[in-house]
């Protein structure tokens, strides 16, 4: 069996406490959450870092707490706490249609939404649903917090705005009305990474028609939000037609590299139909009627 | 749920209600396992313990310019650093393989594939031989691999067998069976034909436990205990024996609890002898266990068949021949295991459960820059791919045709009344009883409802497939005139001791891998004796413990084993008669036998139980002449056929038409293994061998890189189903023993492996046919089934 | 270093490299070897067993990360010679032929019918669902599971 290499261990007594440890053990030192991203990189000798410092014991970074108009997500919470949360569900059905899809359910016992940030995986679920949803990451340094919005999070594949000596202490959901999300993935089986996968979230104004919309892709090589996509949606009507069109526009702001998921076309097909279907459950979730009836495909 | 065929409420829940003999009983070997006190190879710690680990090859094909190990040897923790030329000064650097090819045991000239041995490192423990591999610094000069199969005999295409003497091309074998001319005559006459291109790709048994050794050698009397991963633990240490230089009967191979093997364990690898060689170096036991990665890099995968199948018919739909030229990859060394005569195994079965008037096959081998390997993964000595293609031919035909597959397939069985059934490239199917099987097939699974039902949804667009595949096997190899591995004849033992108590040992020459056989070889004791199952300990996997003989693959247990210890069995209940006679001071032929008992013909009240005749046997009782103090039996059994187990398989799928996705809905199995010994083990065989279908068409593949990296080569992309992508399995079964075996029995170990890849592909293919599509190829990926739909279905490699 | 957590209610403590991984110090350090592994890269499952109640893959976690907590592995199921429903279901459905995985899908098995009596079909294929096996094809599995959720612990259980 594959085995790390030689490290030095450190458990975290504190927010604090881990901030120090950082900064005392350089460059070369790594955080530990659930182990879910690190561990299997560093059995594969493709992460070696010097220390490791452990934060299994700062239970004051698990934590789902309603706060006005926002959900706070403490960055030790697991997968399987935000899918055991009802309130998750009702508020943010996004995060559970993704949390469903996101590995396997032991996995989830043990990955936590701040590790999943933090790897800043281009497959990776959680960036898309945050990305859709608008949240923002609370980082804690030893200078204080920080709060920015995930367009600043975001750095490129593996990176982010998280510097060597800071946390991912927070992750904050904005919580609205007449609001519906919604999140669908391919996989080549259950657990795997995406083949590629599509969210959105819609907010209704009074008369119906869209008031908000967001769009993100994972795995199809987009950063950030589809903005013209979401775009053609505001003030209008859900309809398959206009669902249609900004599946098309999702797709032509996709670009997705063939690997043994699939090819090119096939990718981009799906930025397209993934896009419909999701704003199709995220347009009936935030309340809107019945759809014009278009032949789905 | 929907399990069709279940048991009564309360099976053999007391010991009275328990059958002696056949029948539903739990497993005997299960209170270890469920304790968690099963014992494995990685489970065996041994007084001074030493860990190997392997240095791989990361390129496929390179020239091998030198191996530096300074640095891993100064390692604190490192014992030994063993490369190919150290081994080249014991004349253990190449091996023999099963198919008389050599394999190198580490490189000394080239690497050959990416994944290949290059040094050995014998450390304190497992971390530091891990740490030291990383210590080793090799230099390579890569040499273009050769990757495509297509390609390999290509003029200009590199020599990847340079070691051999005079070898010019990557040429392994050419082979054939069936008449040529006899064929192609059917074939110019017929109304009908059709021809399509059909892959199995290369796919690995992947058994949860991977492969590995202990090695113990004791210098000091020369022997050697060897703790291994095996399937065929007498044929290996007969190998090891060869190889190695040790005799024969200094070697103990002892194989424990195997954590699956599915064909995967039955080659001997180069880390099982390099933890040997480790052995003999240090002094001091060593063992290897290989991770995920490199079980799916080098040891035996499955398949890799480009065949392109023709089948010729009548307009009316009568089958009159098949012919196909299949191009086999067989990697960088020809490792198969199979039978001598076979190097294709038993492909040339390709004509299926057909009545046909002709059948020719021919098939190529070459070297590619791979792993070695191709027969695996409960093939069956490749009636997996023989199965696949002829399966998958028929529904091209009943495309073509405008045929319903299942009607088809009805119009051209071979006859009950036909069998004994010679088919054209020579098998004679000792059995079998087609249409009742597949017609229970279609009932179970309300054939014409899912026809209308399929009907309704194409209308509104939707894609729902019915696949249909009916197979016929062939196992329990072999005869001896015909079969041998090596030389060795393929036959396989059991010996029976009855102890004066009545209580009784049965010892194997096969080893279970799961498949159960500490009660099914139970059963067969105990309804020959009548014996109860509990009271019969059955070993096996000890080479100093057991009779000589070939091992538990191809189906091969019950019908070969299963037929000696039935045949012992007997040998003993012949015995128990004469000494019951002495003791009942009668004639042996004036006794009759109940299970368990000789009795006085017409006092059934005057008898003698076995138990009562083993203590007699044992005992002082004066015996008959010629007749030994003991109730003791050992059997050879040579068969003297194959056995021909078959099956009626139907499958349901739902294609998503916008992503392409394929869900399995349903699974009909409907098996013939003859006798069935437990219905509950026999059931597990084949829900085990559905699943694996499920993976193979829906997921599992090992493919290359144009540079030959091994894209397969961990559990993130060599995908196994899960409990998601498999249904709740529908099972039946129809009995048809087999005529020349001693109970009966068939054998079921792979039929549901063998039969159900072309059903779930089949499905497949009958979803996208209002699309136009006729053929796909596995594995069906969302990926590669949309491109089927957009009529760009492309082969896997 | 130093751990010390609980083992099957007994509390250990040894000296560890702070890289050595749960499954290694359950299996090579204690000797409790029913816990298996199967992979490198967190997809098997064979190497699961509950960390506080909850199944974890002991190949991606570090003892140096369990010390404090409270591990149980197969070893710890039965209660002295009763076995836990979950293991007489195995045997009574045959839930497992090589054995290997079985450890494993035992322990999710129990931490599911301890957060949820009466699983059903969809809900224990879900649950097992990080989980490979390679013999049983799953249905027996499920089986298994059902028969134990129908015969609880409180039962007399037969050795």
């Amino acid at each position: 069996m594959q085995v790390p290499a030689p490290f030095e261990y450190a458990r975290a007594t504190s927010v604090a406490d881990a901030l120090e440890l950082l900064e005392r053990h350089g460059p070369e030192a790594r955080v530990l959450a659930g182990g879910h991203s690190l561990l299997p990189m560093m059995k594969l000798r493709l992460a070696r870092p010097d220390w490791l410092i452990d934060l299994g014991d700062l239970a004051e970074l698990r934590h789902l707490i309603r706060d006005g108009d926002w959900l706070r997500v403490g960055a030790l919470t697991t997968h399987a706490d935000l899918l055991a949360s009802a309130q998750v569900g009702r508020l943010l059905p996004i995060v559970h249609d993704a949390e469903r899809v996101i590995a396997d359910p032991v996995v989830r016992n043990r990955g936590t939404i701040g590790g999943s940030l933090g790897q800043a995986d281009p497959a990776e679920d959680l960036s898309t649903v945050c990305d859709v949803l608008r949240a923002r990451v609370v980082i804690t340094g030893r200078a204080g917090e920080r709060v920015i919005g995930m367009e600043e999070f975001h750095r490129g594949p593996y990176e982010t705005a998280c510097e060597q000596h800071e946390l991912i202490t927070e992750v904050r959901f904005p919580v609205r009305p007449r609001s519906g999300s919604a999140y669908e993935k391919v996989e080549r089986r259950v657990g795997d990474w995406a083949v590629a996968a599509a969210g959105a979230a819609l907010v209704l104004a009074d008369d119906g028609t869209i008031a908000d919309a967001s769009i993100g892709l994972t795995a199809l090589g987009l950063s950030g939000l589809a903005t013209d996509a979401a775009a053609v949606l505001l003030g209008t009507h859900p309809s398959e037609e206009v669902f249609a069109e900004a599946g098309r526009l999702a797709a032509a702001a996709s670009s997705p590299v063939e690997d043994q998921r699939g090819p090119v076309d096939y990718k981009r097909h799906l930025a397209e139909e993934l896009t419909r279907r999701v704003l199709r459950s995220a347009a009936e979730r935030a309340g809107a009627g019945a759809l014009t009836a278009v032949q789905g495909g | 749920m929907t399990a069709v065929e279940h048991r009564p409420a309360n099976p053999a829940a007391t010991s009275a209600d328990r059958p002696i003999g056949f029948g539903r009983i739990q497993r005997k070997e299960d209170p270890r396992f469920v304790r968690g006190k099963g014992r494995y190879v990685d489970d065996i710690v041994l007084p001074g313990m030493l860990h190997g680990a392997i240095l791989r090859s990361p390129v496929a094909h390179a020239r091998l310019v030198s191996v530096d190990t300074t640095e891993a040897l100064a390692h604190p923790k490192v014992h030994a650093v063993i490369t190919g030329r150290d081994l080249e000064g014991l004349n253990l650097a190449w091996a023999p393989t099963l198919s008389a090819d050599v394999q190198a045991v580490l490189a000394t000239d080239k690497v050959r594939f990416q994944g290949q041995e290059v040094a050995f490192v014998v450390a304190e423990d497992r971390y530091a031989a891990r740490d030291a591999l990383e210590l080793i610094d090799v230099e390579y000069e890569e040499l273009p691999p050769v990757i495509d199969a297509r390609r390999a005999l290509d003029p200009g295409a590199p020599v990847i067998r340079d070691d051999l003497a005079g070898r010019t091309d990557n040429h392994v074998f050419d082979w054939e069976a069936g008449d040529a001319a006899e064929t192609d005559a059917v074939f110019a006459a017929a109304e009908v034909v059709v021809a399509q291109e059909v892959v199995y790709p290369r796919v690995h048994p992947a058994p949860m436990e991977t492969c590995g050794a202990l090695a113990d050698y004791d210098p000091v009397d020369g022997t050697l205990t060897l703790y291994e991963t095996t399937q065929a633990p007498h044929a290996h240490r007969t190998l090891f024996a060869m190889v190695a230089g040790i005799p024969e009967h200094k070697i103990r191979v002892i194989s424990p609890d195997i954590g699956g093997g599915f064909g995967n364990k039955v080659g001997i690898y180069p880390g099982y002898i390099l933890a040997v060689v480790g052995s003999i170096v240090t002094g001091r036991p060593v063992k290897w266990m290989e991770d995920r990665s490199e079980n799916l890099m080098s040891t035996s995968f499955a398949r890799d068949y480009i065949m392109r199948g023709e089948i010729a018919a009548t307009r009316e739909g009568r089958i009159l021949a098949v012919r196909t030229h299949v191009l086999a990859d067989h990697g960088a060394f020809n490792a198969t295991a199979q039978p001598t005569k076979y190097p294709a195994g038993f492909f040339s079965i390709f004509t299926g459960s057909y009545d046909l008037q002709a059948a020719h096959c021919a098939v190529t081998g070459v070297y590619t820059n791979k792993a070695p390997g191709g027969v695996a993964y409960a093939c069956s000595f490749r009636v997996t791919e023989a199965v696949y293609l002829v399966e998958r031919m028929v529904d091209v035909l009943a495309a073509e045709l405008g045929m319903d597959p299942a009607e088809l397939r009805l119009r051209n069985f071979i006859r009950p009344e036909q069998f004994p059934y010679r088919n054209k490239t020579g098998w004679e199917y000792d059995s079998g009883d087609y249409e009742p099987a597949m017609r229970k097939a279609l009932e179970m699974a309300g054939y014409d409802e899912l026809r209308r039902e399929q009907a309704e949804k194409r209308a509104r667009g939707e894609l729902m497939g019915i696949g249909v595949s009916f197979f016929t096997e062939t196992v329990g190899a072999g005869p001896r005139k015909h079969m041998d591995i090596l030389g060795l004849g393929m036959n396989d033992g059991a010996e029976v001791r009855v102890h004066p108590t009545g209580k009784a040992v049965v010892r194997l020459s096969v080893q279970t891998q799961g498949q159960g056989h500490e009660t099914t070889f139970a059963q067969i004791l105990a309804e020959e004796l009548g014996i109860p199952p509990e009271d019969i300990d059955v070993v096996h996997g000890d080479t100093d413990r057991t009779p000589f003989g070939l091992g538990t693959y191809g189906s091969r247990s019950t019908p070969v084993s299963g037929g000696a210890v039935a045949l012992a069995a007997r040998k003993v209940r012949d015995k128990a008669r004469a000494i019951a006679a002495a003791m009942l001071e009668t004639r042996p032929e004036d006794l009759e036998w109940e299970k368990g008992r000789w009795y006085v013909q017409g006092d059934p009240s005057a008898g003698r139980t076995i138990a009562e005749i083993a203590l007699g046997a044992h005992g002082t009782v004066a015996l008959p002449e010629g007749v030994d103090g003991n109730l003791d039996a050992e059997v050879t059994y040579d068969p003297p056929n194959l056995t021909f187990p078959f099956g009626a398989y139907v499958c349901v799928v739902d294609v998503d038409r916008g992503t392409g996705k394929v869900r399995v809905r349903r699974f009909v199995a409907v098996d013939d293994c003859g006798t069935r010994i437990n219905p509950m083990i026999i059931e597990g065989q084949v829900h085990g061998g559905l699943a694996d279908g499920v993976g193979m068409a829906l997921m599992e593949f090992i493919g290359f890189d144009e540079q030959g990296n091994c894209l397969g080569g961990s559990f993130m992309d060599y995908l196994i189903p899960t409990a998601m992508e498999v249904p709740d399995w529908e099972t039946g079964h129809t009995v048809t023993p087999s005529p020349h075996h001693p109970i009966g029995a068939k054998g079921i170990g792979e039929s549901a492996t063998v039969g159900s890849p072309p059903a779930v592909v089949n499905a497949v293919v009958d979803a996208l046919a209002p699309l136009g599509v006729r053929h796909m190829d596995m594995p069906c990926t969302p990926a590669r089934v949309w491109a089927a739909m957009q009529g760009r279905a492309t082969p896997p490699i | 270093m130093q751990v010390t957590m609980t083992v099957n209610g007994a509390e250990v403590t040894r000296d560890v490299e702070p890289r050595l991984l749960l499954v290694h110090f359950l299996r090579d350090t204690l000797g409790l070897t029913g816990t298996h592994w199967g992979c490198d890269t967190s997809n098997c499952g064979t190497c699961v067993v509950l960390v506080d109640g909850v199944p974890v893959k002991s190949c991606t976690a570090l003892a140096a990360m369990t010390s404090g907590h409270e591990v149980r592995t197969v070893e710890g199921l039965a209660d002295g010679a009763a076995l836990d429903p979950v293991q007489q279901g195995f045997m009574e459905e045959h839930g497992l032929q090589c054995g290997f995985c079985t450890p494993g899908m035992m322990l999710t098995a129990r931490a599911l019918l301890d957060r949820n009596p009466d699983p059903d079909e969809a809900e224990i294929r879900e649950a097992i669902s990080g989980q490979i096996c390679r013999c049983t094809g799953y249905a027996t599995i499920v089986r298994a599971v059902r028969w134990a959720a129908a015969h609880p612990a409180t039962e007399e259980v037969r050795a």
